[in-house]
């Protein structure tokens, strides 16, 4: 009999390793500094934007630069539900994602009438028209912004029993959740990429970007697919959105609609490690952090050697540094691919 | 009367915003290149200018013909080193590459020249208007918007009745055919970027002469310029002045109404094009 | 020799469709390639004129090895190709198509824009016209035309008749004698045996990406030509 599988021996190992990684994750604030809580937290919502990107443009051909509508609305809503809801701040989160969203359907409506390239820089117009209507917005702030209220973020869900646990202030408290969170969100995104790439819309996904005529031709609505796939990653980068900006308890239309940090930085991220695989982001991430822990102290140089390296990874490794260790050992930890497997097949194809 | 005066306003304005636009819609007619790092670009070409001007003691516009050869020089070079060899049937590479293009130049202005605002110096000309008897309008304005005529026609002309403009046009329908008659499209290219930079050179005079800059303003340049692209329709270059001065328009409406509501009228109108005519107004090309 | 392939093979991607094809054009000359569907005539067109780049030795002109060359740059050494589907540009009108053919390489010689429409008068009347809002054989006398304002020494036809009624395919073939006594060599590459017979002085027949036979045009017999065009005896 043949059969069609994509596990791997890798795959299966891989899954074993992540099991430990989440666990051993989960465990972590028990060992470790503040700081380097922080860092993992930066390192795991800038992955889960990647993963989410990567979705979108790797797999789904749809380059938006402008992902951080998402990322802001999602932050934007997050304090809306505290601040005039009076809702927690672990239970607002998801309003992020649902503003989000939202926020996509308009969005698509608008940035899928325009093609290829264009359809970046769209995306990029309707950014800029949310932040521009969000800094509108007296109540929460303006231009100027404003903050999480001192007796919401005293009372976040779930961060007297991490001080209890732990015996940390009240802040680190608020640090450690939100990195478990975080965790929580990295391993569920990515996951869920996963799993819809090994699923019958992933094979669809990769018909659409592969060719649009030709999916058509058997069937696949590359409309619907296109939909489907932009409206997942809005949501997703909402909530991430909101996380993030628990975690900082302060917002502004500037830093949470920043094309830097939301796109630019998440597009070199997924460009260096290498774009339309699994690992490629995950490999971009600590890439990332190194350079910038690394190139921290010289401001600007800073981005523009990373703006550098993506042109050149673009020019002379088109597939990020995943795609040369892969083409070297054949490598995959998160196999997509389908083999056919049982018995040999004859005379060759 | 208040209103007739802004309704001038908006359409100069729209001079500026059809030379922001016009190398763009120029590249992307013939190699369907959208480069990201435009609007950065004009504000490179600024400072280039206000270099000339600061430390070589030029006037702004003799500064602004010493910088054209250079800008000329790094498109064809950009094209050659960088575009080139991303170009194809894949959207991502280029527009990767010229993002990561947009990110450095930014942050390379901004170590060159730090984050204060400039600008260049345009002497008598500042602030100097003329009575037209019904509206009073700025000269540096009029000047704008007569350039933007200036360089349309000279591109339309180029474009339809020279031999260059001829391998233009071939090019950008059939390249492999076009390598048949003898042409390289990969250095028509170059020449249509080097091109593009000279356009952009005289749009950045005129940007860094009537308000201040400073390096994060490109992006925004970028935005203003694609929306005066797609409103006029892609391929057309009456249609992309047609769009500027749609943008141009809505912002100083929006501006009379609201200070802060200028630049979201912009952005409000394009997208209110967009919903009308997707395909824009004077839609030429049939991508 | 004036163009000469030399063990020339050509790939799309995994596929081969070329396995060691060799043809020499000498200066003046006219020659047939026929051929069925996907005999690998069209790919050895590509293949010549620098659209599929291959190692430099395979293809020679004069002696030199052009095989790795840019299309642009085998055009410039006088080999003009008329592709297969005419292929004008529709942004141009006739005239400028016919301008554009001669607008890098202008080698001295009999054909200009006042010859091209002196050897196809309907053009004339015709070149305000975008070149696509002509008729099928219309198209076809601009491409030839375009391909001649360079003054090739060589004229590659690529399926000049496919397509096109048998009075067109007439005319367009009566053009061809007045075009050699320009002094160009021609190949043609046809799948209409007869009409390639009655203007080559040789003939080759290709099958599968190989030359199944080499031929003197005055010489050959039907039965050669059925077993290398078809693989098999009649």
């Amino acid at each position: 009999m043949y059969r069609l599988t994509t596990r791997t021996r890798a795959g299966t190992a891989t899954a074993i390793a992540v099991l430990v990684l989440v666990i051993a994750g989960m465990a972590l604030p028990a060992f470790a500094s503040r700081g380097v809580i922080q860092d993992l937290f930066f390192i795991l919502t800038m992955l889960t934007l990647a993963q989410i990107w990567n979705l979108l443009a790797g797999y789904g051909g749809l380059v938006s630069v402008g992902q951080q509508a998402f990322v802001g609305i999602g932050a934007y809503a997050m304090f809306a539900g505290v601040i005039l809801l009076g809702w927690n701040p672990v239970w607002a989160i998801p309003l992020g994602g649902l503003a989000a969203l939202l926020l996509a359907i308009p969005t698509a409506y608008f940035a899928f009438r325009l093609q290829g390239a264009y359809f970046a820089i769209g995306t990029w117009v309707i950014a800029e028209v949310t932040r521009l209507l969000v800094a509108q917005w007296k109540t929460l702030g303006g231009g100027t912004g404003t903050s999480l209220p001192r007796e919401a973020t005293s009372n976040i869900l779930g961060t007297d029993l991490i001080r209890a646990l732990f015996s940390v202030r009240e802040a680190a408290a608020r640090d450690i959740l939100a990195y478990w969170l975080a965790l929580v969100l990295v391993v569920a995104v990515t996951g869920g990429i996963y799993w819809l790439l090994r699923s019958r819309l992933g094979l669809a996904l990769s018909a659409v970007r592969d060719n649009v005529e030709a999916a058509r031709s058997v069937g696949v609505d590359a409309g619907r697919i296109k939909w489907a796939v932009f409206l997942i990653a809005a949501a997703a980068t909402g909530l991430t959105g909101a996380l993030i900006f628990m975690q900082t308890a302060r917002i502004s239309p500037d830093a949470a609609f920043a094309v830097t940090d939301w796109t630019a930085y998440v597009i070199f991220i997924v460009v260096i490690g290498g774009i339309g695989t699994i690992e490629g982001p995950i490999l971009g991430v600590l890439v990332f952090f190194v350079l910038r822990s690394a190139l921290a102290d010289y401001g600007s140089w800073y981005l523009m050697t990373l703006g550098l390296i993506a042109i050149a990874v673009m020019l002379f490794a088109p597939k990020g540094l995943w795609g040369l260790i892969s083409a070297r050992s054949g490598l995959h930890l998160f196999p997509v691919r389908r083999k056919l497997v049982g018995l040999k097949i004859e005379g060759g194809i | 009367m208040i209103w007739l005066d802004t309704l001038v306003q908006g359409i100069l304005l729209g001079g500026l915003y059809a030379l922001f636009a016009a190398g763009l819609s120029l590249v992307f007619g013939i190699m369907r290149l959208v480069n990201l790092a435009h609007g950065d670009l004009i504000v490179f070409a600024a400072y280039l200018v206000l270099m000339g001007v600061t430390l070589l003691g030029l006037s702004p516009w003799i500064a602004a013909l010493v910088a054209m050869p250079l800008m000329f020089g790094l498109g064809w070079l950009l094209q050659t080193v960088v575009l080139n060899r991303v170009l194809g049937k894949d959207i991502l590479p280029p527009l990767l590459v010229t993002f990561g293009l947009s990110v450095a130049l930014q942050n390379g202005l901004l170590e060159a020249f730090s984050a204060d605002s400039r600008r260049i110096p345009a002497g008598s000309l500042e602030g100097a208007s003329l009575d037209l008897g019904l509206v009073t309008v700025g000269v540096m304005p009029l000047l704008t918007f007569a350039s933007a005529i200036v360089v349309i026609v000279a591109l339309n002309g180029l474009f339809y009745h020279t031999a260059l403009g001829r391998a233009f046009r071939a090019t950008s329908d059939d390249a492999v055919t076009a390598g048949l008659m003898g042409i390289e499209p990969k250095r028509i290219f170059a020449m249509a970027t080097g091109i593009a930079m000279v356009v952009v050179t005289i749009a950045a005079l005129y940007l860094g002469m009537r308000s201040n800059f400073d390096p994060s303003i490109g992006p925004a340049r970028l935005i203003y310029a694609f929306e005066a692209v797609i409103i006029g329709g892609l391929g057309s270059l009456w249609g992309t002045l047609a769009g500027g001065v749609i943008i141009g328009v809505a912002q100083t409406f929006g501006a009379a109404v609201n200070p802060e509501w200028q630049i979201l009228a912009g952005h409000i109108a394009f997208l209110v094009v967009m919903l009308l005519k997707p395909r824009g107004l004077f839609p030429r090309a049939v991508d | 020799m004036l163009l000469q392939t030399h063990g020339l093979t050509a790939n799309y991607g995994q596929f081969r469709a070329l396995f060691g094809v060799d043809i020499a054009v000498a200066a003046g000359e006219c020659v047939a390639i026929i051929g069925a569907n996907g005999a690998g005539k069209s790919t050895l067109m590509r293949a010549i004129t620098g659209v599929i780049r291959n190692e430099p030795a395979m293809v020679l002109h004069r002696g030199e090895p052009i095989g790795a060359l840019s299309s642009a740059e085998v055009m410039k050494r006088g080999i003009a190709m008329v592709p297969e589907g005419r292929r004008l540009f529709p942004s141009l009108s006739v005239e400028e198509n016919l301008l554009i053919g001669g607008q890098v390489r202008k080698a001295p010689g009999p054909w200009n824009l006042e010859a091209i429409y002196e050897l196809f008068p309907i053009l004339r009347e015709r070149r305000r016209n975008p070149g696509t809002a002509l008729s099928g054989g219309q198209q076809q006398m601009v491409a030839i035309g375009r391909a001649l304002m360079s003054n090739p020494e060589l004229l590659l036809c690529d399926e000049i008749s496919l397509g096109l009624a048998p009075v067109v395919i007439r005319d367009i073939y009566a053009a061809l004698p007045k075009i050699r006594a320009g002094g160009a060599a021609i190949v043609v590459v046809e799948q209409d045996i007869g009409k390639a017979l009655a203007v080559a002085d040789r003939v080759y027949c290709m099958m599968e990406g190989r030359v199944t036979l080499t031929a003197k045009a005055a010489d050959v017999s039907r039965q050669q030509i059925h077993t290398a065009y078809f693989g098999e005896a009649a």
